[in-house]
């Protein structure tokens, strides 16, 4: 990079003094490109940096929670129940929970958020009600996720009488995953190119056939990465499950089941430094597991992109 | 070519056809005749895009359209089998009977109609599934789910649209996989697989291979008799070689709509074309 800059600037001062043999248009010519070249390089410095920033960023993040969390990480740490004041010993219960919880959320979100993105996209006429919806939704995601927390308890909980629950938690969580899967399902459809659809129009296929059959597969890929953003979403939501499935170190069988996620864990570990090697600990296993399930979206994403 | 009637109780030909948008008498259809389009004129949203098209198709016959970019040739191709409806703020007026009946009358479903009139666009767009299922794909809509069934419309299918020798080992393989080329047979052989009466292709042959190209022509040539066929193309020399049938289109000033200039027997248009604007354009004075 620096000797690219000093070969410029050599040129630079070649131009200004020992070029007069040249005409002046291929003078301007030659000073112009090597300005744009100078500006080419700046640029790609800036650019550089940036993406070393973001990059470093991550790095960090992950080598600070390693270092301090993989002493903490083994088989008993992970397969046994927390004892004690449940800062010692192990972490299962709250694996499991976490698990739980995000696996139905996204069970009850992931539907209703494609279809309503299908209809979005495909069936509603497009104009101020869409827009008016699409607005909701981009504002729904962005509300903090101490209200809905609250909003849950408040909704779930006392107005309908669920138990502090896995099943509360999920609806809870649904809520604040709807919007992230709908919006990123209804760019998805949005993508698919005009002449996908007619290819399958052209066959005699009615819209729902098209829709079902060429346009979902079609854009299945980032449909799935929406999914993986609001998994990520849920998996380390604190507030909302804290509200809504409690803080109880339990084993959930039934969707009515209370329980504490890894996240609650790490929080109340943390909190008063009880047990910060446990936090790192447990910090470090919810990464790894969003980790494995961002590989295994991109596993199922390769299937369907294939070729593309 | 005998076609039935699209909606039944509509009489072939439609000698007692009474579209209010209709002003020119019509007389009986001739027996060939696969489209008879009359003073069609199509707007998207303001813009005026076709005016006074007044046209018959011939059955068991190539057909090509012929014309500069932005004549509206694509335009009046997507108006046969309304797949124009697809685009919002799209109108249309006049009369477009086939097989005797208007397809643009209440009581005509555009998917029974796209079943009959196929299409095959610019652009290769196999789905992103197996060889296989992209040939099946219409006759499992059509309900056919045995496999003996479905083998035999495959292999036929790709047959007919000169792909089978080179695909035959590969049928699980994406067909997004293969050639460019081959896509577009691929998606030749997709149309065939629900037996349309006829096929519209738009500028079928602009983004591929010389290879398949040919291989396009050959079958065009080949199918003809069973499948009527319309192609929008760019290609001079492609319009000459394999159509019996062509229309020139043009659009003579920018923003207003575009008129079918002529249409006649290709050999008559290249040779001894009626009108001026015609010549012009074969010549290669404009377009």
């Amino acid at each position: 990079m620096r000797e690219m800059f000093a070969e410029d600037r050599e040129r630079l001062k070649e131009l200004g003094v020992g070029a007069m043999d040249k005409s002046a248009r291929s003078q301007a010519r030659q000073a112009r490109r090597v300005r744009e070249r100078l500006a080419n390089s700046a640029a790609l410095t800036v650019l550089l940096i940036a993406a070393g920033i973001t990059v470093a960023a991550l790095a960090v993040i992950i080598l600070y929670v390693l270092i301090h969390g993989a002493p903490s990480i083994s088989p008993r740490f992970i397969f046994t129940w927390p004892h004690g004041v449940n800062a010692e010993g192990g972490i299962w219960p709250t694996i499991v929970s976490t698990i739980y919880v995000t696996a139905l959320a996204m069970l009850i979100a992931t539907p209703i958020a494609v279809l309503a993105a299908v209809y979005l996209a495909e069936y509603a006429r497009q104009g101020r009600i869409v827009t008016i919806i699409r607005f909701a939704a981009d504002s729904l995601a962005s509300v903090p996720s101490i209200v809905m927390g609250l909003f849950g308890l408040a909704f779930f909980v006392d107005a309908f009488h669920l138990p502090m629950s896995m099943l509360a938690a999920a609806l809870a969580l649904a809520l604040l995953m709807l919007p992230i899967i709908m919006r990123a399902t209804e760019e998805a459809i949005r993508a698919v190119p005009r002449y996908i659809r007619w290819g399958s129009y052209g066959l005699g296929a009615t819209k729902w056939q098209t829709v079902s059959k060429v346009v979902l597969p079609w854009a299945m890929p980032r449909i799935i990465t929406g999914l993986v953003l609001a998994m990520g979403r849920a998996i380390g939501e604190t507030a909302v499950v804290f509200y809504t499935m409690g803080m109880a170190i339990n084993m959930p069988l039934t969707p009515l089941d209370s329980g504490r996620s890894m996240a609650v864990h790490l929080y109340m570990l943390a909190v008063d430094g009880i047990n910060l090697k446990a936090a790192y600990g447990t910090a470090l296993m919810l990464m790894i597991i969003i980790l494995v399930l961002n590989s295994l979206a991109h596993l199922i994403q390769r299937r369907y992109r294939k070729v593309r | 070519m005998a076609l039935d009637p699209l909606v039944a109780g509509v009489p072939t030909p439609a000698i007692t056809h009474d579209s209010t948008a209709y002003s020119t008498p019509l007389v009986s259809v001739a027996e060939d005749t696969t489209f008879f389009v009359r003073n069609m004129e199509f707007f998207y949203g303001d813009f005026h895009a076709l005016t006074g098209v007044s046209l018959d198709i011939h059955g068991g016959a190539i057909t090509a359209l012929i014309g500069p970019s932005g004549c509206g040739k694509s335009t009046f191709l997507r108006c046969l089998n309304r797949m124009n409806d697809l685009i919002a703020g799209t109108k249309i007026e006049g009369s477009v009977l086939f097989g005797g009946a208007d397809i643009y009358g209440s009581g005509v479903d555009p998917v029974d109609l796209r079943r009959r009139v196929g299409m095959i666009f610019q652009q290769p767009n196999p789905f992103p599934q197996s060889i296989y299922d992209n040939v099946a794909f219409g006759p499992r809509l059509q309900g056919i789910r045995k496999k003996s069934e479905l083998d035999a419309i495959v292999e036929d299918s790709l047959k007919r649209a000169n792909l089978w020798k080179e695909v035959k080992d590969i049928l699980g393989r994406n067909g997004l996989a293969i050639s460019g080329g081959q896509q577009q047979r691929l998606c030749i052989a997709r149309v065939l697989a629900v037996e349309p009466d006829v096929l519209l292709m738009d500028e079928p042959c602009s983004a591929i291979d010389p290879t398949s190209v040919q291989k396009i022509e050959d079958l065009m040539a080949e199918i003809k008799d069973e499948v009527t066929t319309i192609i929008v193309t760019h290609n001079m020399q492609q319009a000459a070689r394999v159509s019996d049938y062509t229309s020139f289109f043009l659009q003579e000033v920018a923003g207003e709509p575009a008129v079918l200039v002529e249409s006649g027997k290709t050999n008559d248009i290249f040779t001894t074309p009626l009108d001026k604007r015609t010549e012009d354009y074969i010549t290669g004075r404009f377009g």
